[in-house]
């Protein structure tokens, strides 16, 4: 199949057709270059837009207590809603599909964190252990917060890798370190960190919230809760946000259409929604991409069309000297896979070159487009395909050509 | 050398057939020099697209070298015409993007020849025909004289058995015309059979054997004086 001199051939035959072979490679190469511009802008808005929500986990649901707003049952409004460990302990057993489920409680008083002789001002989480998935908290030295520091009330702190920073500045592992925490000593049992643009989410510490309710005069109370259920879809996330309002409700004796008692911030929906509306992006990417194929695809094969027409003369002249017709399909094809798949690189490079630029040229915080990555698969697998078809629009007029006799070939003006 | 025997030739256009050749009968030594003529539209260039194995026939047989030219596959055909044949067109049919020597050395290519061998060879001949120097040019460079010499060199360069030229004097001026038919003179007397169609008397004069085609059919030959 190798035959140097064939390729020599070949490439003289392409050196001294320049505008055909530019036409032919013109148009695989726009056409990759557009798919590959394409499908790495919209995989950028996607991912610049996706970083806009917060790293927690994308199913979780957060519960606050509000005020009431509607009269209820004799209460006027305005009565304050307070949530309870009873109210964590109710959905726990209520719901069925649940994932994972923490209660919060907010200590009063300031927020100042000591090591020795450093101290900053940390967000103080409170929270059960399933805390370390809802906010995706995952440690990266010792542990998060377990079941039995919750039974025993024990006083041990998690803290984010930026608290770490601040406040280990000897480069001592904070692990079975004592911070203080308005003067009460914490034993450090784990460092986290988080996959987040925002620097706050790492720069919380944790304890359990039994010991911040005994030590910090809590009694039961429970400022917010969050959970996880399992995958659902945006309408069963919809009705489940009803169900939660409505046992709240029952429990605290406010009116269910009430919609300042509690408030339910959803990440379920708004990653649905987020979801919905980028695949009506993605199919219409995916549309303008097979369109731009499509149009390659035809490009290529009018040329190959028109370039075995304007060849027929050269065809028969050729056969009356003596070329067997596989040898001409074979040298028009080899012509047409090589300037296709040169063409389709070129296409190729100059994509991924231009997305390059983009993205250095977009500033590192952009909320709107970040890493333009490009799913290199279908860049290939798209350049092959137009190689392809490339090739069967020139085998079948190559094959007709090949066999038409010479000496009506030879009358080809 | 080339036998032909009843050889009818219909050309079929929409419903209507054309009869051009309505049994021919010809025997052709090896070694002959002959000239076909006739007038125009006597079926010269069909004969001898024929012979070439450029067309087909429908009736009788065409024998070249003791075998059958009929139903070749295309494989066989393409084999015959690069070894046994060298065709001379009229309007030369050079290969326009490449120049004299790629051209001559053409057929050498479908051999299986390798590049700078057959270039060589192209060299040779082309010297043969005095257009050494003018190797690297393009047709587009050439007069119509070199043009034809370029192409007459390209039909010698595979050693065919026969050289067939369709009128290959008919876009030259006399003087350049006589130079070709002595150049076919010297080719021919290596043993190389050459049919020449033409329409020139005093190109014929030069061949050993002349043909006269009339409705299809040989109307008279003649032994040439020379
Ligand atoms: N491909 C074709 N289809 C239909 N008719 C054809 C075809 N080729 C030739 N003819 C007709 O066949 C007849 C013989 O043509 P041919 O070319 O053999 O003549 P010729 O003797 O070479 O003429 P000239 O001296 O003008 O070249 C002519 O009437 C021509 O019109
Ligand atoms: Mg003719």
């Amino acid at each position: 199949m190798f035959d140097i001199d064939k390729w020599q051939e070949i490439f003289s035959t392409i050196q001294k057709n320049k505008l055909r072979t530019f036409l032919t490679g013109f148009s695989v190469a726009w056409g990759i270059f557009m798919l590959i511009v394409l499908l790495g802008s919209g995989k950028g808005l996607e991912n610049g837009i996706h970083s806009n929500f917060d790293a927690d986990a994308a199913n979780s649901i957060w519960i606050f207590p509000g005020q009431t707003s509607i009269p209820y049952k004799g209460i006027q409004p305005g009565k304050y809603v307070r949530f309870t460990n009873e109210d964590y302990e109710r959905l726990k057993r209520e719901i069925n599909n649940l994932e994972r489920i923490s209660s919060r409680y907010d200590i009063r008083g300031n927020d100042l964190i000591s090591y020795k002789n450093e101290y900053g001002s940390f967000g103080i989480n409170t929270v059960h252990p399933d805390m370390e998935f809802i906010e995706n908290s995952f440690p990266i030295k010792g542990r998060f917060i377990n079941n039995i520091d919750i039974e025993k009330s024990r006083k041990v702190a998690v803290i984010g890798d930026l608290v770490e920073e601040a406040l280990f500045k000897n480069g001592k592992s904070p692990i079975g370190e004592y911070i203080k925490i308005q003067g009460i000593p914490f034993k450090v049992v784990g460092v986290y960190s988080e996959n987040s643009n925002n620097d706050g989410e790492r720069r919380r510490v944790y304890i359990p919230i039994s010991t911040a309710q005994m030590i910090f005069d809590g009694g039961n109370r429970v400022n917010n809760i969050a959970l996880s259920v399992k995958d659902m879809t945006l309408d069963e996330s919809k009705q489940f946000e009803e169900k939660l309002k409505a046992s709240f409700a029952a429990n605290h004796n406010f009116d269910k259409e009430d919609d300042r008692a509690i408030f339910i911030r959803n990440n379920q929906e708004n990653i649905k929604e987020f979801q919905n509306a980028f695949q009506g992006i993605r199919l219409f990417i995916w549309v303008i991409g097979i369109g731009t194929i499509i149009a390659g695809i035809v490009g290529v094969s009018n040329i190959m069309i028109i370039v075995v027409k304007e060849r027929t003369k050269e065809i028969g002249i050729r056969k009356a000297i003596g070329a067997t017709p596989w040898s001409i399909v074979s040298s028009i094809l080899q012509e047409s896979i090589l300037i296709t798949s040169f063409a389709g690189y070129i296409g190729l490079v100059l994509g991924v070159a231009l997305m390059e630029i983009i993205a250095k040229n977009v500033p590192a915080d952009s909320m709107m487009f970040k890493n333009p990555e490009i799913d290199m698969n279908v860049a290939i697998s798209a350049t092959i395909l137009l190689i392809i078809s490339g090739t069967f629009a020139g085998y079948i007029p190559a094959r007709r050509a090949a066999k038409i006799k010479p000496v009506v070939a030879l009358r080809d003006e | 050398m080339i036998e032909l025997k009843g050889l009818h030739k219909s050309y079929i256009t929409g419903n209507n057939k054309l009869h051009v050749l309505k049994g021919l009968d010809l025997i052709i030594e090896q070694g002959e020099l002959i000239s076909v003529m006739g007038s125009s539209g006597s079926g010269k260039s069909t004969l001898l697209n024929v012979l070439g194995i450029l067309d087909s026939y429908d009736e009788g047989y065409y024998k070249l070298n003791n075998t059958l030219m009929n139903n070749l596959t295309e494989k066989k055909a393409a084999h015959y015409r690069n070894n046994m044949i060298g065709f001379v067109f009229q309007s030369f049919n050079l290969i326009s993007f490449k120049n004299a020597m790629e051209n001559v050395a053409l057929p050498l290519y479908y051999q299986g020849v390798s590049r700078k061998k057959r270039n060589q060879i192209a060299l040779e001949y082309l010297d043969r025909m005095g257009l050494k120097e003018w190797a690297d040019h393009m047709p587009n460079e050439l007069s119509g004289g070199q043009m034809q010499r370029v192409a007459i060199a390209r039909s010698m360069i595979s050693k065919p058995k026969v050289i067939l030229a369709d009128e290959p004097t008919g876009a030259l001026d006399s003087t350049t015309s006589l130079e070709v038919m002595d150049l076919f003179r010297e080719i021919n007397s290596s043993g190389i059979t050459i049919i020449i169609v033409t329409h020139e008397k005093d190109i014929s004069e030069k061949t050993d054997r002349i043909i006269y085609l009339k409705d299809g059919i040989i109307e008279s030959e003649f032994i040439s004086k020379n």
